[in-house]
């Protein structure tokens, strides 16, 4: 499959090129082929076991694929030592599927974490807390700061999760799996808070999830600096961001491959059988 | 060496498990002693292990060593007396202790406390994804996680050797001072006079070696932990029962070592 998104002129933040990977006799990538640049906004879809969450692992070099190449942040990754790869990570935001939290250390140094023990580009101790304060101030959760992540409910040690992912300021966050486990009302929440920080800071996303409503609110809404408030992408823009929500890229996968890439309304007007489980049909 | 028939083959794959486990072990081993001279190093995490591991087991260290000393000198106190020796006690007591069953004991209580303990909170933490979150964060657990337990360990482990040896005498000395009837100079003369420069070394490198097999061990079941819950209890039990059969088994050989030595 070749990569269909348009990133010519952009930087490109990630490239999978033919990217293949078995887990003994189970296909968990089957040649996969994509690419995404700066600012552009990827949501992949796919069931349980479609290898979502191992292409992002692949993405971020945690697992390495057996054959194929993957570019992160410019730079190919596939098949360098883990200790080469750390300071390329470090460039990266990622939320897992359960928030992914140090239990043991309070949420303030949970999200100040990735500011304090990267190997490279030392932030000085004064700004971490002004950071880590801001950072939590976005996901609506200052005053948990000196908490312990236990003491917080699912919803709200994802949006720490999220706080944690961004307050080095990547130029490209993952997402998995953010809305999992959650109720409707907290999942809009969540996915709002990641259509926020898209605006807000321009950054690239890659949402892997099973919930089309995810990318349904991606895709369709945007964040008003001026209001701060979500808005219907179709409306003026005004203090809109620069991309425009609607160039949002879907991707659906089955049994490791790529089935389908594209924009909304290509996913809408499949008629492939298992892509349109995902996409709610109204009579 | 390929194997060219069916039983061959099976005979290699039943090996493949073990063979790989020991390369995997080799290679956090390999990875954590590397990072003691590259940085970044954790002191905090370092300062922290040993307060865990050091203070944490020495009230059962003491109360182990304690016991292990009157036990001694009441058992040999007994077989010594057959030969109206018993004057001799100090001497075995400080000997056994320094040698053989200070490190011994003082590794298999820090083995059942702390290797279950490290393996059990990395593979916590290795199940609820906080590993890969850690390595996705651009910092290396093995130098996060894996060499401050190993530092910790190692400076930790000697000196509770040295506490439980001092404990230990002291309780055989209760001993043979209230029951045996010795004089404090009669017994102390004796055990400082038995011990020569050989079993001091062999009794402070035995806990240093010991540290490295607990703490490795620990890290190593619990960075391999899969399977959930059930998986970090798997885990724990492995960390101590492998931890523990390998100080014995090492114990064995430097003992060998220092015997051929004197």
């Amino acid at each position: 499959m070749s990569a269909a998104s348009s990133t010519a002129g952009t930087k490109s933040l990630l490239r999978f090129e033919a990217v293949s990977l078995h887990f003994d006799e189970i296909v968990a990538l089957d040649s996969v082929s994509f690419e995404m640049g700066a600012g552009e906004t990827r949501v992949i879809l796919g069931a349980a076991g479609s290898g979502k969450t191992t292409l992002l692992k692949t993405a971020l070099g945690l697992i390495q694929p057996d054959s194929g190449r993957v570019y992160l942040v410019g730079k190919e990754i596939t098949g360098l030592k883990e200790n080469q790869m750390f300071d390329i990570r470090s460039q990266v935001g990622v939320l897992f599927q359960e928030g992914g939290l140090f239990d043991s250390i309070t949420i303030a140094e949970n999200v100040a974490y990735p500011l304090v023990n990267r190997r490279t580009h030392e932030v000085p101790l004064d700004e971490v807390e002004t950071k880590v304060r801001e950072a939590l101030r976005f996901v609506e959760l200052e005053q948990t700061m000196e908490q312990f992540p236990s003491e917080l409910s699912g919803g709200m040690r994802r949006r720490v999760g999220i706080a944690r992912a961004v307050v080095s300021e990547p130029p490209l966050v993952l997402y998995d799996s953010p809305t999992a486990g959650l109720d409707p009302i907290t999942a809009t929440t969540i996915m709002a808070l990641i259509a926020k920080e898209r605006d807000s800071k321009d950054t690239a996303n890659l949402i892997v999830t099973q919930r089309y409503q995810d990318g349904q609110l991606m895709a369709n809404f945007r964040y008003n600096r001026s209001s701060g408030q979500l808005e219907s992408a179709s409306g003026n823009g005004a203090g809109g961001h620069g991309s425009d929500p609607s160039s949002t890229v879907f991707m659906v996968m089955k049994d490791g491959r790529v089935v389908l890439e594209g924009s909304q309304h290509e996913l809408e007007a499949s008629q492939d059988e298992y892509i349109q489980k995902f996409v709610p049909r109204h009579s | 060496m390929v194997a060219s028939g069916d039983g061959g083959t099976g005979l290699l794959d039943f090996l493949k498990s073990p063979v790989a486990a020991i390369q995997d072990f080799y290679v956090l081993s390999g990875r954590a002693i590397r990072n003691l001279f590259r940085g970044p190093h954790y002191v905090d995490d370092i300062a922290l292990q040993m307060d865990a591991i050091g203070v944490g087991s020495l009230p059962i260290v003491i109360l182990t060593g304690f016991f292990s000393g009157v036990v001694i000198t009441m058992q040999m106190a007994r077989a010594l007396d057959q030969y109206g020796a018993t004057g001799q006690v100090g001497q075995i007591v400080s000997i056994t202790l320094v040698r053989e069953l200070g490190p011994v004991l003082t590794a298999l209580l820090v083995a059942g406390r702390n290797a279950s303990g490290i393996a059990s909170e990395l593979g916590s933490m290795k199940v609820t994804e906080q590993i890969d979150a850690m390595r996705a964060l651009g910092t290396d657990p093995i130098q996060k996680l894996v060499t401050p337990r190993m530092i910790a360990t190692a400076i930790m482990l000697p000196l509770l050797v040295i506490i439980a040896d001092a404990v230990g005498l002291l309780g055989g000395f209760v001993i043979a001072y209230f029951s045996i009837g010795l004089t404090a100079s009669q017994y102390w003369t004796n055990a400082y006079q038995a011990l020569e420069y050989n079993d001091v070394v062999q009794g402070l490198l035995k806990p240093f070696v010991f540290a490295f097999i607990i703490s490795l061990v620990g890290c190593f079941y619990g960075l391999r932990t899969s399977g959930g819950t059930q998986g970090v209890g798997l885990a724990t039990t492995k960390a101590v029962v492998v931890s523990s059969v390998w100080v014995f088994v090492v114990t064995s050989m430097l003992t060998r070592i220092f015997v051929n030595l004197h």
